[in-house]
């Protein structure tokens, strides 16, 4: 549903990032995946909402649902500052983020912004745990 | 101006990694660290983002990030040519990192204050970098955005 929309770059970076061996985010959605898709549903009717899985570019165990990048395309952010839009996402995702979502990256745009730019972002490199070494040119 | 803002964005969104070493750092940045004697408390934040222009708490150290993200707002801030900023390494104080959450009613680390008030994380000051906007809340703090006099160097080109 949302693979459609990345660009061949951010699949081969996902791929140079990722440390476990296939398996994490690998179409399999969890628990935790649907529940941020249907609340953020719920709280701000997007036009459109692009949700990715990246805990496998992350020092966790394969499966894991801990590190999120969500596009939330909607009307409610019209007026609303980077800030206000980022605190209504927190919101709807209180419980998520208090709990096991430790890391989210959030694109909050009315649907002309959208149009002008509607590209998932690619997530800067996991710099922590035992994937330090990881990457270094 | 937006020409110059556009390859600096460009450059930072590649994420680059290794450039980051120590020798880029000048000696205003102060990574303060557990220094502030484990505030957690509202009044002790609050003292602690009103104390610098610029604030981050960052998971990590400007020198050595252990988050991409964190990594991210240290690379922008050096783009602008900041380096008088107090860095507080939340990994350093657990009630630090809850702490400060609670007081910005914000989830994630890392997090800018300019000027004692809350500016976001990292997409938000990405976004600011890439928009402009970072350089003008810069200049009301008195602070001359780096970026500027790279954008002067190309026009006299």
């Amino acid at each position: 549903m949302l693979s459609g929309r990345l660009v061949p770059g951010l699949v081969s970076m996902a791929g140079r990032v990722c440390l476990s061996r296939g398996s994490a985010g690998s179409g399999a959605i969890g628990p935790v995946e649907a529940a941020i898709r249907t609340k953020l549903e719920q709280a701000l009717s997007p036009e459109v909402l692009e949700l990715r899985n990246e805990s496998s570019g992350h020092a966790v165990p394969p499966g894991s649902e801990t590190h999120f990048r969500v596009a939330v395309v909607s009307s409610r952010f019209e007026g609303l500052s980077p800030l206000q839009r980022h605190r209504l996402v927190h919101a709807a995702l209180a419980e998520e983020l208090a709990g096991p979502v430790h890391a989210l990256a959030i694109q909050a745009r009315t649907p002309a912004q959208w149009r002008e730019n509607s590209q998932l972002d690619t997530s800067p490199p996991c710099l922590g745990g035992n994937k330090k070494a990881l990457g270094t040119p | 101006m937006s020409g110059s803002l556009g390859r600096a964005a460009a450059a930072l969104l590649r994420w680059g990694r290794g450039t980051g070493g120590g020798g880029l750092w000048g000696p205003g940045v102060r990574a303060a660290g557990s220094g502030a004697g484990g505030g957690g408390s509202a009044e002790q934040l609050d003292a602690l983002v009103k104390k610098d222009k610029v604030v981050v708490f960052l998971k990590g150290t400007p020198e050595q990030p252990q988050c991409g993200f964190s990594n991210a707002v240290v690379q922008i801030l050096r783009l602008h040519g900041v380096r008088d900023y107090a860095a507080y390494n939340v990994l350093d104080d657990p009630e630090l990192r809850q702490g400060i959450k609670d007081y910005s009613n914000w989830p994630t680390i890392p997090q800018v204050y300019l000027n004692g008030e809350f500016v976001g994380g990292c997409d938000i000051l990405l976004q600011m970098h890439q928009n402009g906007d970072l350089v003008e809340e810069l200049k009301k703090l008195g602070i001359h955005s780096a970026l500027l006099d790279e954008k002067k160097d190309q026009d006299s080109k």
